[in-house]
């Protein structure tokens, strides 16, 4: 029977030669991945009651990312409780402070094609652009994947997106998703997989990672992108070793339940006004709303790729006085990389402030870069929740890191492509 | 658990795309779980926390529990009392994260026939939501019998202790590799 994908994965943690979208199986977990907020200090107490420990401490992979780099009393316990669990259960694989879950997990190699991970977070999904089925749970069924090594799903059906054309200058991933959010709607994925193909080949890791991100956003269960060279080269830079390519493939003739086509070329810059990822438009059609923040940040907006898309904008030019421009690197190893090659220096002289590699801000969690009564805020991230970032009457656009960089020249939310005319 | 299902409650009536964030503000993550549940939406109901009572339903459109996998988002509502959740579809792991906690999380196309304060009561077995105020009987989905199973023994967590001690099977069918 030809298989989707997802199928086949699902098939293979399952330990079936094939399934079919809505029997319920309960499969084996290749790769857990938590964080220091949803993780030990929530999974430990429950462990404890079931008096056992992780199922296999070499599967298992910690990241403290929600509180670091810790700012008050209670976020500092809660990274050294993690700390000590870790050292408790002998788990091997621990990035303390070392960046964001979705963007470290593959950096350091532990995703590859075919591998069936459950994460605790919702931005799980991000995993997909390896080839990987990733989805999210909550800490109690997290807990009950580390008690047992497996999970019960029902297979999701998989709706397909079809990326045609090329992407115009100024615009990348993070207009994409947003654009499709509008088309499709925050509930659009239903829990199923969104698998994209076509022109999403051309599209470097980072940006892939951005759509598998963002499938959280549509409602989908997890994104996919089926693997090719530029994976397999990313994995093996990352030290993942070799990939299989041509096993993790969905067929041809597979069923999915829908297919969208998404013109790359017709597509322009975009940014989703309060309080949607929904709600986009076309950032030449939106007032010129004042700005009190611009964000570079999140799993969603803060690789490496976006930063040098803020900086091909910023260069030789400064943030508005009236705005800050906040960056926080989605991880250590990127921070890095952008110190090499030069786009941190961009960044900086153009008056943007640095903030730790983590989730703070984006999640509200605190550590910098919160919002007060009133303020307006455009991110590179991806949810603009009512009082997401910070007080219940602050107001937070979503766009590219490109949008982003313009708007905080400017102080108001702007197109990038003027900028960007003549840059290399 | 309580799991009898004869008793009525008032139903608190929100809009579509109830999200995790204002369920389980991000502010108050590293909070007591009295504390958090305190602000459990009030950016959309400000006397929701301080008024509802042990038994009301929380009622939504579409898409409810969208977005984060925080799992607080359906522990502040068990803390608070509430009896079930009725929505016309809700977000993936915040369905899952309901069901493990051993909050019932009903699937009710008919949420919209629902007004803010109305008694209903529910049954998830044969799938009925009773409106005695309207009156009406609206359907939902029944929740299948494993997962019922683990939501009467007050959820993932007690009944993993059972299932440990052999006095349940596991969870559902599909046998592991």
């Amino acid at each position: 029977m030809p298989q989707t994908l997802a199928e086949k994965i699902i098939a293979q943690a399952c330990g079936r030669a094939s399934v079919t979208p809505g029997e319920i199986v309960t499969c084996r977990v290749d790769l857990a991945m938590i964080h220091d907020s949803g993780g030990p200090r929530r999974v430990k107490p429950i462990l404890e009651r079931l008096g056992v420990g992780v199922w296999d401490a070499e599967r298992v992979v910690v990241i403290s990312d929600h509180f670091a780099p810790g700012f008050d009393p209670e976020s500092v316990a809660i990274l050294q409780l993690t700390r000590e669990w870790v050292a408790e259960q002998g788990i091997p694989h621990f990035y303390d402070l070392q960046g964001i879950c979705h963007v470290v997990l593959p950096e350091r190699g532990h995703l590859k094609p075919g591998r069936f991970v459950v994460g605790g977070d919702s931005h799980s999904p991000t995993g997909g652009a390896f080839g990987c089925f990733m989805f999210g749970v909550g800490a109690t069924e997290m807990a009950g994947v580390l008690a047992t090594g497996e999970i019960w799903l029902k297979v999701p059906q998989t709706i397909q997106i079809e990326l045609e054309g090329t992407l115009a200058v100024g615009c990348c991933a993070k207009d994409i998703m947003l654009a499709l959010c509008k088309r499709l709607g925050m509930g659009g994925g239903q829990y199923q997989v969104i698998e994209y193909t076509g022109a999403v080949h051309h599209l470097p890791m980072a940006e892939r990672m951005t759509l598998c991100n963002m499938a959280a956003e549509l409602g989908g269960q997890t994104g996919l992108v089926a693997p090719d060279e530029v994976t397999a080269e990313f994995v093996r830079n990352a030290g993942g070793g070799e990939i299989e390519i041509a096993a993790w493939q969905g067929d041809a003739d597979a069923k999915v339940l829908e297919t969208h086509t998404l013109d790359l070329n017709e597509l322009v810059p975009q940014v989703a006004l309060p309080h949607s990822p929904a709600n986009a438009e076309r950032v030449s059609e939106v007032e010129p709303t004042s700005l009190h923040q611009a964000y570079l940040g999140a799993c969603t907006g803060a690789k490496l790729e976006d930063l040098q898309m803020a900086a091909k904008v910023l260069r030789g030019r400064t943030v508005a006085p009236s705005t800050r421009l906040f960056v926080a690197p989605a991880s250590t190893r990127i921070t890095a990389s952008a110190a090499a090659d030069g786009t941190l220096k961009t960044l900086t002289e153009a008056g943007a402030i640095l903030l730790p590699s983590g989730c703070g801000a984006c999640a509200g969690y605190g550590g910098g870069g919160l919002l007060t009564e009133g303020e307006v805020c455009i991110a590179s991230t991806a949810r603009n929740f009512k009082g997401r970032m910070g007080a219940n009457s602050s107001e937070v656009y979503l766009a590219s890191p490109y949008t982003v960089a313009a708007s905080a020249i400017t102080g108001r939310i702007t197109d990038p492509r003027p900028f960007l005319e003549g840059a290399a | 658990m309580n799991t009898s299902h004869n008793r009525t409650g008032r139903s608190w009536v929100f809009g579509n795309d109830v999200n995790t964030d204002v369920l389980a503000p991000g502010a108050y993550m590293k909070s007591p779980l009295a504390e958090m549940a305190s602000h459990c939406l009030e950016t959309l109901e400000s006397e929701f926390a301080r008024k509802v009572q042990p038994g009301d339903f929380v009622v939504g459109g579409t898409n409810f529990g969208m977005g984060s996998s925080r799992e607080q988002a359906a522990q502040v509502l068990k803390h608070l009392g509430v009896k079930a959740v009725l929505a016309q579809s809700f977000g993936g792991i915040f369905y899952r994260n309901c069901l493990n906690l051993g909050l019932l999380a009903l699937v009710c196309a008919d949420t919209a026939e629902i007004t803010d304060g109305d008694e209903l009561e529910v049954d998830p077995r044969a799938g009925v939501v009773i409106n005695r105020t309207s009156p009406q009987r609206l359907a939902c989905e029944p929740i299948p019998e494993h997962l019922l199973e683990m939501i009467t023994d007050g959820g993932l967590v007690p009944h993993l202790e059972k299932r440990l001690k052999g006095e349940r099977q596991p969870t559902c069918g599909g046998s592991p590799p």
